[in-house]
């Protein structure tokens, strides 16, 4: 929000104190300037201490502003505050607050300084808060993404419930004469030595007018009561009884439906439209153009869909090649010294490395984000104030457009945001955002709910970016001893950064993530191309980015040349890492798997992978059975090493989650352009993972990083190369290309 | 026509082919049921019509019997009274993203209706329509298994 022209001297002094100290001045320094957004409408008689907690005379509230897309974050940031503030769950409010800059995310640009996020030596640190520091300056912006989220909010939740703690306690000992020294916080009250109690909500009056306490000590971990034990999310009854109101299920007085048809051919023109026979259907309020396509105004969201699609289009070409073959084409010819987006990594020289040669090809295909929840956003705008229903990740961003469609300003214009019936990305994006402003702009005064159909999802959606990846490998006297990978792909960055208005300077490093950053310290001979091709298919982040399609093609070739080396996959991968942390999680998988090998017995076979990801070690292992009707699989077990585990519980359904989601997908899913449009329109043609084809899984999780990180993305991109070696392991077929339905059959 | 939800009767006044899952959400405000698909793909709409366990999303208006019980997740149990299935569903805590699991509920709760005590094999058969896209199947699994056994406790 614009507020920033009184704090710009006391921001830059801060900023500067940022960058120059880097770590040391901490998160709670760079934090503290930005005003607190509840004060700004705060009754009399309630207390804000910070930007977190909101206490009135009646109840608790904690400020989680996260988006959750399922990840469970918006539980784990109300028990990061609880934990300090001395509250129990089941006692306070769980909100997802006003978007606002000082919330703005600490940990998004780590994975952007040019360090591998393993690198948390002091240069890498300074120059991680540098980069902050003038991210801040520049643009301090919420977002929930990268999987930062716990390493944005880990120290400064639990800090903000200890300064509010505090707060009270002062409160309280103004109130009752007891020195603070003597008093204690459980349960919501502060308690007094004679055992009096004094619950929070009745202090919020006194402690309105105190100043707020602005620092305080962290608890070590081994006081907690709440973190790093299981905890019953508090979403999961409301999820668990269909009374969680998605940004789908808002319902507001005097709302109305809104379907659209825009061009299927991703950014085309719209020459013209035929609308007549749409107009005399039933319900059917205003047929309205929007950019690059027309939406019905009904009464009734089927009512709007039926007659968005009885309405004909000429539609204009795609501003990118029409066929999918053409697609691969260009990929294919970027391994060019003119299309060298970065060498990324050199160890040793892979030209002069001996030993015999492996070569391989690998693929990775468009793939669709495809959250069960179709996208969709309620939009009121009125001649003063716009209103927003939905879910989104980049909360700010949704306000500014917004603003920028209506022309109303930006401090009117107010996203309420919503549980999210999944996103895996997707809902990084603006264009449903702006297709509902628009609608709702020409119709102000009601409120317009508009949904994609699921067709109309899929088809604009901004799928995964097409990876080729080519490989060489050497192998002597049984040891990989050389690996040379390249990798060619579109710019996912700067195809979604370009759609927000924004350009990225440099190099796109989710071209080489996953494997330059593999820290196998133990292998002599490593480089890591990687090539970008003009811009295809408009891409956007799909869960894992980069590392996804390039921890496919870096352990595929390393399988291979395992192979050809005659050693053991994890015994030869444990050799090679000498990353303390990440060879910790592949025994870990060993034994939880009871590692002998790849083969265990006729027609099975075991695959092992690993991936580096956000910053978080992931090993998996996938067990597979060869049936007289295709591949089974059977088993899966995976080790992970997040720093610090929030909630046991919770991270073990990711893992799952995260298992199921990559190996889903690398079974049958891709989307594919013929005549500029994706060919699959719905859940038939891009299916992923179903119950029956679900393996047993088993998951470890390590706590021995130095520093905590998120679980969202990690658990996907060993996922694949896992299964497609265990296949290789039971039938000897060697897949390069996902899906891998496109090769042998899935049972 | 006339339509009874929940033990509620309500009166709607629709075209013959308008879905019961629209009929649902659009017309009557009862969300728990959810648009996915459209076409029977993902199980999210699944409700109970005279028990049967029934993708509201393919079942339009004219083909709804007179006097027909339908029954939505917000029918089977709310927050405080919750049933066995729901239950088990919050112990395991199965819900990631949650939007598919009213589907997945209902389908779980009419299988436990029908069979009490369902073989593995069964689970996997009649729980495969619904999809996931969070992918909670191991915990579905397990939720199943609790529920069943809490069912036959009682």
């Amino acid at each position: 929000m614009s507020r920033a022209g009184t704090i710009a001297r006391r921001t830059f002094l801060i900023g500067s104190a940022a960058v120059a100290g880097g770590v040391a001045f901490g998160v709670f320094a760079a934090q503290r300037p930005f005003p607190n957004p509840n004060l700004d409408d705060l009754p009399k008689g309630s207390a804000s201490f910070n930007p977190w907690v909101i206490i009135d005379s009646d109840k608790v509230t904690l400020i989680a502003t996260h988006a959750d897309k399922g990840q469970g974050v918006f539980s784990a940031q109300a028990a990061l505050i609880a934990e300090e503030l001395d509250i129990e769950l089941d006692q306070v409010e769980v909100s997802f607050g006003v978007p606002d800059r000082a919330y703005y995310n600490i940990a998004a640009t780590d994975a952007m300084a040019g360090y591998p996020l393993y690198d948390n030596s002091p240069t890498a640190e300074r120059v991680r808060g540098f980069l902050g520091g003038i991210v801040k300056l520049a643009l301090p912006m919420m977002a929930t993404g990268g999987s930062s989220a716990m390493p944005d909010v880990y120290d400064k939740l639990r800090h903000a419930g200890a300064c509010a703690r505090e707060t009270l306690k002062l409160a309280a000992s103004q109130q009752s004469g007891v020195p603070i020294e003597q008093l204690k916080t459980a349960r919501g009250a502060v308690i007094l030595p004679d055992g009096t109690e004094l619950p929070y909500t009745k202090l919020a009056g006194l402690a309105a007018q105190i100043e707020p306490v602005t620092r305080a000590k962290l608890r070590d971990p081994k006081e907690w009561r709440l973190v790093g034990k299981p905890m019953e999310r508090v979403d999961i009854v409301q999820k668990s009884t269909g009374t969680m109101t998605y940004g789908i299920d808002f319902r507001t007085d005097g709302m109305k439906y809104a379907a659209i048809k825009v061009n299927p051919r991703q950014g085309g023109a719209m020459n013209s439209y035929d609308a007549s026979a749409a107009q005399a259907m039933p319900g059917v309020d205003k047929i309205l153009e929007i950019t690059g396509g027309v939406a019905v105004v009904a009464d009734n969201t089927w009512r709007a869909i039926q007659a968005s699609e009885a309405i004909t289009f000429d539609w204009g070409p795609a501003p990118y090649p029409a066929e999918q073959e053409t697609h691969w084409k260009v990929l294919s010819d970027s391994f060019t010294e003119d299309s060298l987006n970065a060498e990324a990594r050199v160890v040793g020289d892979v030209e002069a490395a001996e030993g015999e040669v492996v070569t391989g090809e690998y693929r990775s295909p468009y793939i669709a984000h495809a959250p069960l929840e179709p996208l969709n956003a309620t939009i009121l705008v009125t001649e003063t104030r716009v209103d927003i229903w939905t879910g989104h990740q980049i909360q700010q961003f949704v306000e500014q457009i917004v603003a920028e469609i209506t022309g109303i300003d930006q401090d009117n214009v107010h996203l309420h945001n919503m549980f999210m019936g999944g996103s895996f990305g997707h809902r990084l994006e603006f264009d449903f955002i702006r297709q509902a402003a628009e609608i709702a702009n020409q119709m102000r005064g009601t409120p317009i709910q508009m949904t994609y159909s699921r067709e109309e999802d899929f088809a604009h959606d901004f799928p995964r970016h097409i990876t080729m990846g080519r490989g060489v490998a050497k192998v002597k006297d049984g040891k990989v001893t050389s690996m040379d990978v390249q990798i060619a792909g579109q710019s996912v960055m700067r195809s979604q950064m370009g759609r927000m208005g924004m350009s990225l300077p440099g190099p796109d490093a989710q071209l080489h993530e996953g494997a330059w950053d593999a820290p196998m310290f133990n292998l002599p001979n490593l480089r890591v191309r990687s090539y970008i091709t003009q811009a295809l298919a408009p891409v956007s982040s799909w869960r894992a980015v980069g590392a996804g399609p390039n921890v496919f093609i870096y352990e595929t070739l390393l399988d291979e040349a395992i192979h050809a080396a005659g050693a053991d996959p994890l015994q030869e991968r444990i050799r090679l890492m000498g990353h303390d942390v990440s060879v910790k999680v592949l025994e870990a998988v060993g034994e939880l798997s009871s590692w002998n090998g790849p083969k265990v017995g006729e027609n099975r076979g075991r695959g092992v992978a690993y991936g580096f990801s956000f910053g978080v070690p992931v090993a998996t292992v996938v067990e597979v059975v060869m049936t007289g009707n295709g591949i089974k699989i059977d088993k899966a077990w995976m080790a992970a090493d997040v720093g610090k585990v929030i909630d046991p519980v919770n991270l073990e359904n990711l893992a799952e989650g995260g298992i199921v989601f990559g190996l889903g997908h690398a079974i049958n899913c891709e989307i594919t352009y013929s005549d500029g449009m994706a060919q699959q329109t719905n859940y038939h043609a891009h299916e992923a993972m179903r119950l029956y084809q679900c393996p047993e899984i088993q998951f470890r999780a390590l706590e021995n990083g130095e520093k905590i990180r998120g679980f969202g993305e990690p658990p996907i991109p060993p996922s694949a190369p896992a299964l497609g070696n265990a296949i290789f392991a039971a039938t000897g077929q060697r897949i390069r290309e996902m899906p891998f339905n496109k090769h042998i059959d899935f049972v | 026509m006339k339509l009874t939800v929940n033990g509620t009767e309500h009166d709607v006044d629709v075209e013959a082919d308008m879905p019961l899952l629209w009929i649902l959400r659009d017309e009557l405000n009862i969300t728990g049921p959810k648009y996915g698909c459209g076409v029977a793909q993902c199980g999210a709409c699944t409700v109970h019509v005279d028990g049967m366990a029934v993708r509201s999303c393919q079942l339009p208006a004219s083909n709804i019997e007179e006097g027909a019980e339908i029954t939505t997740i917000e029918g089977l149990g709310q927050p405080g009274s919750l049933h066995a299935v729901q239950e088990a569903w919050v112990e395991h805590q199965v819900a990631q993203c949650g939007y598919c699991q009213s589907g997945q509920i209902m389908q779980a709760a009419m299988l436990l209706d029908f069979d009490p005590d369902p073989s593995d094999e069964k689970i996997d058969a009649v729980m495969s329509g619904n999809l996931c896209r969070c992918g909670t199947y191991v915990r579905i699994r397990a939720a199943v298994k609790s529920a069943a056994a809490k069912l036959n406790e009682a």
